[in-house]
């Protein structure tokens, strides 16, 4: 089976502990990282990490997950299927 | 990773900023063997094969939409014109069906179904006089029914009775929802040169040259080409024009990616791909504040029709490029009610009726979602279509007319349809009388295809 693979987007004010609670979500569900880049733009906080899903029936449980950190840090974090992001800037 | 940062970023401030979405998915359906001399039979079957082909489709692209992100907005249905079917039904048993077909798009979750239509650009079959008769009180004893009726094309010339009558249907549909500010108009289209595939609301319908069933997508994204342009303040026209077209290409692969994903897993097949630059009311998603962008003052000023013509092919070459599959209307909307840049260039007087009516020329549709005073007779409706209809006609291309006359209204005021429908400042009319002319009835030929000038 080919791999699924996810971007999880998170973008917000910067804090301290955004990667290890984002991360940690993902380690509970047992999802490994890929790649991760992360930078600081004009006070905000931008991560993106490419996971593998492949295991992953649906995304639903994890954004749930994560929209919980969301409300907790005032973030916005999204998981998207890679797909999106190749089907719209690559041909 | 093989994706650039700054793509993903792009991608996600589309969304998320400048909302990017995918305006429909809309499930075609062909109700051709629904079709029984016995009407509660035919009604039954009807239901039973609407409710049960898009049983999923709500859910479907729910679940998409999830996965990758990127909101679909409305899920929509569109059935072979009704009007085919009818038969030797009678116009309260072809009411009957209006509600039928109400009471699917309700028990299935969508906002619309497309498809209470005829088509009568050359002649009127008995069905076809049926529905029309139907139109007023179908339309305004329904609330997710979307009817529309063709009444030329290229080919055929215009047909002036249809017209004709097209005139008193709208009058009578309004004054039937008086309570309502003739909201019953917002979901009739009449239309020059109509497309069998188009999944926009109000005017789809499953066209006879279609399958059993189709996923059609619509795309849209104003927003999005907005703030791509507001980042190239002084480039040239040239420019303007690549700017767009890129846009427009990146949000068509969006599309196509997720509508053939949805009909992947409904097993139905994909149809095709619009790209129609459709407004709404929210903040930044108006098409008329693109032209401004581009460097009107006030939308409706001299230059609108050429900024609008560069932005309407720009649309289309980037779509084209994007999709194998490109139908529907593709190109941009310009509705007055869901656009708050054309209601602003209304109420400064920079945008008129016959500036509405000659932007029709180059946009992709017509007259749209437009309220007129409640005096409109019936006869300036009709020569209002008909004129929409000739300039259909003659430059090969799609025109709609979607008037609402708001009873009781004056020009000037402003009424509000609510929700997706938006709200309007009522429009004046010319004075002058168009009876004799619409009265004369019969059929503006063919226009000739050479000697174009």
């Amino acid at each position: 089976m080919s791999q699924k693979r996810a971007v999880v987007s998170v973008i917000g004010k910067d804090q301290v502990g955004i990667i290890a609670k984002v991360t940690t979500i993902l380690a509970d569900n047992h999802i490994n990282v890929l790649d991760i880049s992360q930078t600081i733009l004009q006070d905000f906080f931008t991560m993106m990490m490419l996971v593998d899903v492949s295991e992953l029936e649906d995304l639903e449980e994890l954004q749930t997950a994560f929209d919980k950190v969301s409300n907790e840090l005032g973030l916005k974090i999204n998981i998207q299927l890679e797909e999106i992001f190749q089907s719209m800037h690559r041909v | 990773m093989n994706l650039a940062f700054a793509e993903i970023q792009e991608t996600i401030r589309m969304v998320q900023m400048e909302s990017l979405d995918i305006r429909t998915v809309t499930m075609g359906i062909n109700l051709r063997d629904c079709a029984d001399s016995d009407f509660e039979k035919m009604n039954t079957r009807v239901f039973e094969k609407i409710t049960s082909y898009a049983a999923k489709l709500k859910e479907t692209a729910e679940q998409v939409e999830k996965e990758y992100g990127i909101p679909i907005i409305n899920k929509r249905i569109s059935i072979t014109p009704i009007a085919e079917i009818l038969g030797n039904a009678t116009v309260e048993q072809a009411v009957e069906l209006a509600k039928t077909l109400d009471r699917a798009a309700k028990e299935l979750g969508v906002d619309f179904i497309g498809g209470y239509s005829a088509l009568v650009h050359k002649g009127i079959t008995k069905g076809d006089q049926t529905l029309l008769d139907a139109l007023p009180e179908a339309l305004s004893t329904t609330e997710r029914v979307c009817a529309s009726i063709s009444v030329a094309t290229t080919r055929t010339g215009i047909n002036m009775d249809a017209v004709r009558q097209m005139g008193e249907i709208i009058k009578k549909a309004s004054e039937l929802t008086k309570d309502r500010n003739g909201i019953a108009c917002a979901k009739l289209v009449v239309f020059c040169n109509p497309v069998e595939d188009n999944p926009f609301m109000a005017g789809a319908f499953h066209g006879s040259g279609e399958g059993e069933a189709v996923i059609n997508v619509g795309v849209s994204g104003p927003g999005v080409v907005l703030n791509a342009l507001k980042r190239h303040p002084d480039a040239d026209l040239g420019q303007v024009a690549d700017v767009i077209k890129k846009t427009a290409f990146k949000i068509t692969r969006a599309g196509e990616l997720l509508g053939r994903i949805v009909a992947e897993r409904l097993e139905v097949p994909f149809g095709i791909m619009d790209l129609s630059l459709a407004p709404t009311n929210a903040m930044n998603d108006s098409v008329a504040e693109i032209l401004e962008e581009i460097g009107l003052e006030r939308v409706g000023t001299h230059g609108t029709i050429a900024a609008l013509a560069l932005m309407n092919d720009a649309v289309k070459k980037g779509g084209a490029m994007a999709s194998s599959y490109v139908g529907g209307l593709s190109g941009a909307f310009i509705p007055v009610s869901e656009d708050n840049g054309m209601i602003r260039g209304i109420m400064d007087d920079a945008l008129t009726l016959s500036k509405l009516e000659a932007m029709t020329c180059v946009c992709s549709v017509g007259l749209d979602m437009i309220a007129l005073t409640g005096e409109v007779s019936a006869a300036t409706l009709s020569a209002m279509i008909a004129d929409e209809a000739a300039i259909g006609m003659i430059n090969k291309k799609t025109t709609a007319v979607r008037v609402i006359p708001v009873p009781g209204k004056k020009e000037g005021e402003m009424v509000e349809f609510g929700g997706l429908l938006g709200r309007a400042p009522v429009m004046g009319v010319n004075p002058f009388s168009s009876d004799r002319f619409v009265s004369r009835g019969g059929r503006i030929p063919a226009p000739l295809q050479s000697l174009i000038n």
